[in-house]
C-alpha cells in the first residue's frame, strides 16, 4: 500500500480537474489579470503618482485629462483624478470584498442550518430568504443607510445584511442533497455531532458552490456600493469611493465629462472582472451544467 | 387549480407578514424612533416627549406595536407625510403611474430584444454572434445603471441633441409624442441589464427546448427549421420566462430608482430619494412596504399565469 502511494506522483491541489478547466477559461483569466492589475495599481499607485489624493489646487480645476501630470485630469477643486481614483479603488475593492465575506459567512451559516436540519426550523429560516428578497435591495440598503451612521464598516455591515440570501439559498440546496449521503449516515453512526456533521462533514462537500456565489457576490457588493454612495448615502467624502466620485459628475457633464466617464469605468472594468471569474469557476466547479 | 391556487395563496400571505416583520424592525432601527423629530424640538422637554410616546403607545411591548401597525397598514391607513400631512397611499399614488409607465417600457423592449437575442444566439450556436452575445450581456451586468445613464445623457442629449435629458414631459407641452421623446432614453437605460439577463436565460431555454424530442419528431416529419421555431420552440421556451419576469421585478424596481435618480423622472424612485432628504420616514417606510408588496404582488401573477398556460406546474 506504502510502496504503491510512494510511486504516484504527489496530487496537489493545482493538479485539479478544476484548476485545469478554470485555466481554460479564456474570459476568467482575463478577469484574473484586470483584477490582479486594477489591485496593484491601486496599492502602489497612489505612491508613484506625484499628487496626494487630497491635494486641493483651485488653480488647476477641470484640467482635462494627459494635461501635464493629471493623466486624468483633475476635479471642480483641482485635486487630481487618477490619484483619487486609486485612493477610491481601495475603499471600494475593500468594502465590496469585506462585505462579500460577511455576506457569505451569514448566507453559509442560514444555509447550512436550514439543510441540515430541515423541518420547520429550515422551513421558517428559509422563509426569512424569501421576505429579504422580496425587498428591492436598494431600496432597503438605502433606508437602513440613512438612518444608520454612514461609516465604511456600517456600509459593509449594511450591504452584506441585505445580500447574504441568494448563498443561504444556494447552500441550503446543496446541504440537503448532501444530508443523506452514506458518508453523513456513517459519521451520524460513529456518533459524531451535530455541530461537527454540519460544518466539518458537510460544509467541505459544499465549497464549489459557495466559492462560485462568492466571486458573483463581490461583484454585486461593488455595484451596491457604487449606487448607494453615487446617491450620496453610501462612502462619505473626503474618504472617496468610485460611486461617490460620480455623486457630483452629473452637473459637470457637459464642461467636465471625464468626471463621470472614468470612475465609471473603473466600476464597470472591476465588476466585469469579478463577473468573468464567476463565470469561469462555475464552468471550473461544475456546479450547474446549465450554460447561458 | 383551486388547490393550487389556494396554496400559492397562502404562501403570499405568509411571505407578506415576514416582509412586514422586516419592515417593522427597519423601522425600530431608525435613530430616536418614531418621534426622532421632536427631539430637536426646543419648544419640548424630555416629558413631553415621554407624554406622546405614551399617546401614542410607543411604550407598549414591540410585538403589540407590530400587531397594531399591521393591522392599520392593511386597513389603508399607512401614516401621513411628514412633509404635506397628506396620506402615504396618497403620495405613493401620485408617483406610481410614472413608475409603472417606465418599468412597462423597459421591460417590454428587453423581452422583445432579449428574446430575439437569445433565440438567434441558440439557433446559431458557437456562432460568432452568439459569442460576442454572451460577452457583452456579462459585460452589461456590470455596467452600473447610473453610469450607463451619464453616458446616455453625455452621447445623446449632449452631443447629438436628439433627446431631452431629463423630466417626463416638457411643460406647456405633454403631447404623447413628447411623453414618448421623453421616454426614450431612460428606459433604453433601464432595459439593459434585463436585455442581458433575459436573452441569456432565454437561449439556455431555447436550447433545451431543441433538444426536446417533439423537434426530432417534427424534424423527422420534415417540417422546415423555421416552423419548427416558431411553432414548438419558442412558445416552450417563453413558458419559463413569466416566472423569470417575476424574479425580476426587485432588481427593475432598484434600476428605476437609480434611473428616475439620474432623468428627474417623477416616479416612486426619486420620491424615495426625496423622502429621505427630508427624512419624511412615514413616506420612506410606506415605500419599502410599498416596493416589496408589489415584488411578491408581481410573483404572485407570474405563478398563476404560468399555472393558467402550463397546466404541468398546477398538477405537480
Amino acid at each position: 500500500m506504502t510502496a504503491i502511494a510512494a510511486h504516484l506522483p504527489p496530487t496537489r491541489w493545482w493538479h485539479s480537474r478544476a484548476v485545469y478547466r478554470f485555466m481554460r477559461h479564456h474570459l476568467a483569466l482575463v478577469g484574473i489579470a484586470m483584477i490582479t492589475l486594477l489591485v496593484l495599481a491601486c496599492t502602489i499607485g497612489p505612491y508613484a503618482l506625484p499628487y496626494d489624493s487630497l491635494h486641493i489646487d483651485l488653480r488647476a480645476r477641470f484640467a482635462p485629462p494627459l494635461s501635464g501630470h493629471h493623466y486624468f485630469g483633475t476635479d471642480p477643486l483641482g485635486r487630481d483624478l487618477a490619484a483619487r481614483l486609486l485612493m477610491a479603488g481601495r475603499v471600494s475593492l475593500l468594502v465590496g470584498f469585506s462585505a462579500m465575506l460577511l455576506s457569505t459567512l451569514i448566507g453559509t451559516l442560514v444555509g447550512v442550518t436550514a439543510g441540515y436540519r430541515g423541518g420547520w426550523i429550515g422551513a421558517a429560516l428559509m422563509r426569512v430568504v424569501d421576505g429579504f428578497l422580496s425587498y428591492p435591495s436598494i431600496f432597503l440598503v438605502l433606508a437602513l443607510a440613512a438612518t444608520l451612521r454612514p461609516s465604511p464598516v456600517m456600509i459593509t455591515v449594511i450591504i452584506a445584511v441585505t445580500s447574504w440570501m441568494e448563498t443561504a439559498r444556494i447552500v441550503e440546496a446543496e446541504v440537503r442533497s448532501l444530508r443523506e449521503r452514506e458518508f453523513v449516515q456513517a459519521a451520524r453512526m460513529v456518533g459524531l455531532s451535530r455541530r461537527h456533521i454540519m460544518f466539518r462533514e458537510i460544509l467541505p462537500n459544499a465549497m464549489g458552490p459557495i466559492i462560485v456565489a462568492a466571486s458573483l457576490a463581490v461583484a454585486r457588493a461593488i455595484l451596491l456600493e457604487a449606487y448607494i454612495s453615487f446617491l450620496g448615502y453610501g462612502i462619505q467624502p473626503p474618504l472617496p469611493s468610485w460611486g461617490n466620485m460620480l455623486n457630483g459628475a452629473q452637473q459637470y457633464l457637459a464642461s467636465a465629462p471625464w468626471l463621470a466617464i472614468i470612475p465609471g469605468a473603473a466600476i464597470t472594468i472591476a465588476v466585469t472582472s469579478f463577473n468573468f471569474i464567476g463565470d469561469g469557476l462555475r464552468d471550473a466547479l461544475d456546479v450547474r451544467n446549465d450554460h447561458f | 387549480m383551486s388547490g393550487f391556487l389556494l396554496n400559492r395563496l397562502s404562501q403570499s400571505i405568509v411571505l407578506l407578514v415576514i416582509v412586514s416583520i422586516i419592515g417593522f424592525t427597519v423601522l425600530n432601527l431608525m435613530p430616536g424612533g418614531p418621534l426622532a423629530q421632536f427631539g430637536l424640538d426646543p419648544g419640548m422637554t424630555q416629558k413631553d416627549v415621554e407624554r406622546l410616546a405614551a399617546q401614542l403607545g410607543l411604550n407598549r411591548p414591540l410585538w403589540l406595536q407590530y400587531l397594531d401597525w399591521a393591522w392599520r397598514l392593511i386597513q389603508g391607513d399607512w401614516g401621513h407625510s411628514f412633509r404635506d400631512g397628506s396620506s402615504v397611499l396618497a403620495v405613493i399614488g401620485r408617483h406610481l403611474l410614472a413608475t409603472l409607465l417606465l418599468m412597462g417600457t423597459s421591460t417590454a423592449l428587453a423581452i422583445a430584444v432579449g428574446t430575439w437575442i437569445g433565440i438567434r444566439g441558440a439557433t446559431h450556436r458557437y456562432s460568432l454572434f452568439d459569442y460576442c452575445a454572451t460577452i457583452c450581456a456579462m459585460v452589461a451586468l456590470s455596467v452600473p445603471t447610473f453610469w450607463f445613464g451619464l453616458i446616455g445623457i453625455y452621447i445623446f442629449t449632449l452631443k447629438l441633441g436628439w433627446v431631452p435629458a431629463g423630466n417626463m414631459y416638457t411643460i406647456g407641452d405633454g403631447s404623447v409624442m413628447d411623453y414618448l421623446h421623453h421616454l426614450i432614453l431612460p428606459s433604453l437605460v433601464l432595459s439593459l441589464v434585463h436585455v442581458a439577463i433575459w436573452s441569456r436565460y432565454m437561449r439556455t431555454a431555447t436550447l433545451d427546448a431543441l433538444s426536446q424530442d417533439f423537434v426530432k419528431t417534427a424534424r423527422a416529419k420534415g417540417v422546415s427549421e423555421r416552423r419548427i421555431l416558431l411553432k414548438h420552440v419558442v412558445g416552450n421556451a417563453l413558458l419559463p420566462m413569466i416566472t423569470l419576469a417575476g424574479m425580476q421585478l426587485p432588481s427593475i424596481l432598484t434600476g428605476a430608482l437609480v434611473t428616475e435618480t439620474v432623468f428627474t423622472w417623477p416616479g416612486m424612485g426619486r420620491l424615495f430619494l426625496d423622502s429621505l432628504g427630508y427624512s419624511d420616514y412615514p413616506v420612506v417606510m410606506g415605500l419599502l412596504i410599498f416596493s416589496a408588496v408589489l415584488v411578491v404582488l408581481g410573483n404572485l401573477i407570474a405563478d398563476i399565469v404560468i399555472a393558467i398556460v402550463d397546466p404541468r406546474i398546477r398538477l405537480a
